[in-house]
């Protein structure tokens, strides 16, 4: 283990192990997110990336272990559970519905209703502070969409992962996990992904990012978790982090580290 | 800030025209078809007691069609409401002579059995859809011949009668101004709520988000099954609602006259630029599609055409409706 930080970790796992009939997909996990990094949680296929994430979001319970949310241990049974620990996803699929506009997709299931008491009561919608709290936070975050109003599916993929991303920053309080966040853009919109992730880390939130992209990981993170076979096997610094090393890790080969 | 501001009013402004945009040609439609009829004969068309003949025929359509459209916008299909209708004003009729066929207590007891059996058809449909997992096509044609049937059984095959001839002549046949017929003003009024409900509120809006991606939905906190059963039983409402003005309106319970109902709501609701895919729609679009056929009925059998060419016309104004929507949409993502 590098760098053991006396710090209290926002978000930690510990121990966590997930069956799903015969298979383990996890065996004793272990994951740590720290205040205010960008963290990489890296594995070959099959290590378990993707049920770590949907544990930490609570999208599925894990067969056993503990999650712990500032040093609390903390039950995490639905994604309301998650998002109520300050935890947000930005899953592969985005979770956007592709006929609204971006306002009504940052703000869904979370609409901003009226003050007016009597509309209130009718669920009267205030669409005129969704649209400016929706364009401030679409621009802090250099998410660049000419017409708001434009339903999601008029707009480009980076756009799309824009909005999908402005949303679970909007909403977070500390962690947001992205799941491949990049891999169905082009190169430039790639490099727009990461720029965000740089912003919401320098927003005082930690970001962690579930990618197979070893130049973008390199290119972010601040540390760098490797899964293999259901279990932490190395935790990188990004000084210490190289190409070699990080597939070294990912696939139990003979470490050929020292390559810088 | 100002710059902000000045910003954000340009975009409202350009909003209002962008929504308008699939809705505009139908209305424009409307009116070239409603242009063409008093050109060709003004004398008969054109009349002030002609155009709100329109207004009365379109409106108990109408008030099906809006509770049609939310369904539609849910990704969803209501087939059942014309059969709804049909059980919701045997309901009315039933009570209503239970009552003795005159007076208040027969009235507030005939609409309140014609919304209560409405909404009960409605709560049916959204159950089976969401709790028993049933493709709303499968379940609403289901519940299309079965509320028909319980509807003939319970009436014994026959059209009843005993609506209060007060709801009848003063309600049903009656204008609130001189003109203006109270069915359609109560038609009116139903569309208008229900157009504000669905651009204007949180029920509206989940609305959209279910049709547009129910499982985003989900995971964004909707209770997604809740809400279509709630949308289902407000369909299934307005073709109560439906049934007590068709009493109103015809004096009895007309079974046989609401056969094509449900099709020709769908029709309206399409032709106004509802998607079939769910997660658009808008009520006012609904008010166009449903006048257009209206209006070419009225038009046809003026004109002296064979009224059979309506059903004609109206047909390949649906599916020219869905094309250029389409065309529209293509062109829009490339």
């Amino acid at each position: 283990m590098t760098a053991s930080s006396p710090r209290v970790p926002l978000l930690e796992a510990r121990g966590i192990t997930k069956h799903f009939g015969g298979v383990e997909a996890l065996r004793g996990a272990d994951f740590t997110v720290f205040e205010n990094e960008v963290v990489a949680l890296i594995g070959d296929n099959g290590a378990g990336k993707s049920t770590l994430v949907k544990i930490l979001s609570g999208a599925q319970p894990p067969t056993s272990g503990q999650i712990l949310v500032e040093g609390v241990e903390t039950k995490l049974r639905s994604a309301t559970d998650a998002r109520a620990a300050g935890i947000e996803t930005v899953f592969q699929d985005l979770a956007l519905a592709p006929q609204l506009d971006a306002v009504a997709n940052l703000y869904l299931g979370r609409e901003l209703q009226t003050r007016n008491r009597i509309f209130r009561a009718f669920g009267w919608l205030d669409h005129k502070a969704m649209r400016t709290n929706a364009e401030a936070v679409l621009t802090d975050l250099g998410v660049k969409i000419k017409d708001i109003r434009k339903p999601i599916s008029a707009l480009s993929g980076g756009q799309r992962q824009g909005v999908a991303v402005a949303r679970a920053v909007n909403w977070s309080s500390k962690v947001v996990f992205m799941d491949e966040p990049t891999a169905a853009l082009g190169v430039v919109q790639t490099r727009q992904v990461l720029d965000t992730i740089r912003r919401v880390r320098d927003s005082g939130k930690s970001v962690v990012l579930v990618s197979h992209n070893m130049d973008d990981i390199l290119a972010v993170a601040d540390r760098i978790e490797v899964l293999r076979l259901g279990q932490r096997v190395r935790v990188f610094t990004s000084a210490e982090a190289t190409l070699n090393g990080l597939v070294a890790a990912m696939t139990g080969a003979p470490v050929t580290e020292g390559v810088k | 800030m100002t710059n902000l501001a000045e910003v954000t009013r340009k975009r409202v402004s350009k909003i209002h025209a962008g929504e308008l945009s699939s809705a505009t040609w139908v209305t424009a439609a409307l009116f070239l078809i409603l242009a063409l009829f008093i050109i060709m004969n003004p004398a008969e068309f054109g009349t002030a007691s002609n155009l709100s003949n329109i207004a009365l025929d379109a409106s108990i359509l109408l008030v099906l069609a809006v509770g049609g459209t939310y369904v539609l916008i849910t990704g969803g299909v209501d087939l059942s409401i014309g059969s709804v209708l049909v059980f919701s004003s045997v309901a009315g009729a039933k009570v209503m002579q239970h009552f003795g066929g005159a007076g208040g207590d027969a009235v507030i007891g005939g609409l309140a059995a014609a919304l209560v059996a409405g909404a009960g058809w409605g709560f049916i449909n959204g159950f089976v859809i969401t709790r028993m997992r049933v493709a709303p096509l499968v379940v609403t044609l289901g519940t299309l011949g079965m509320a028909l049937g319980f509807a003939l059984m319970w009436a014994g095959g026959n059209d009843l009668q005993g609506v209060p001839p007060n709801l009848v002549y003063r309600f049903g046949l009656g204008n609130i101004l001189p003109g203006i017929p109270a069915v359609a003003t109560v038609a009116a009024f139903v569309a208008l709520v229900a157009g504000v409900v669905l651009a204007w509120t949180k029920f509206g809006r989940y609305t959209y988000a279910i049709g547009s991606n129910s499982e985003s939905s989900k995971r964004a906190g909707i209770a997604v099954d809740r809400h279509l059963i709630k949308v289902y039983m407000l369909g299934g409402l307005l073709a109560g609602l439906a049934g007590f003005l068709s009493l109103a309106r015809f004096g009895t319970t007309s079974i046989a006259g609401h056969n094509l109902d449900n099709m020709n709501a769908l029709t309206g609701v399409i032709i106004g630029g509802t998607s079939l895919y769910g997660g658009v729609g808008k009520v006012f679009g609904t008010v166009i599609g449903t006048l257009i056929p209206a209006v070419l009925q009225n038009g046809f059998v003026i004109a002296g055409l064979p009224p059979y060419w309506q059903q004609v016309a109206v047909g390949a104004v649906l599916i020219f409706a869905v094309y250029l929507d389409r065309a529209r949409r293509d062109a829009e993502l490339s």
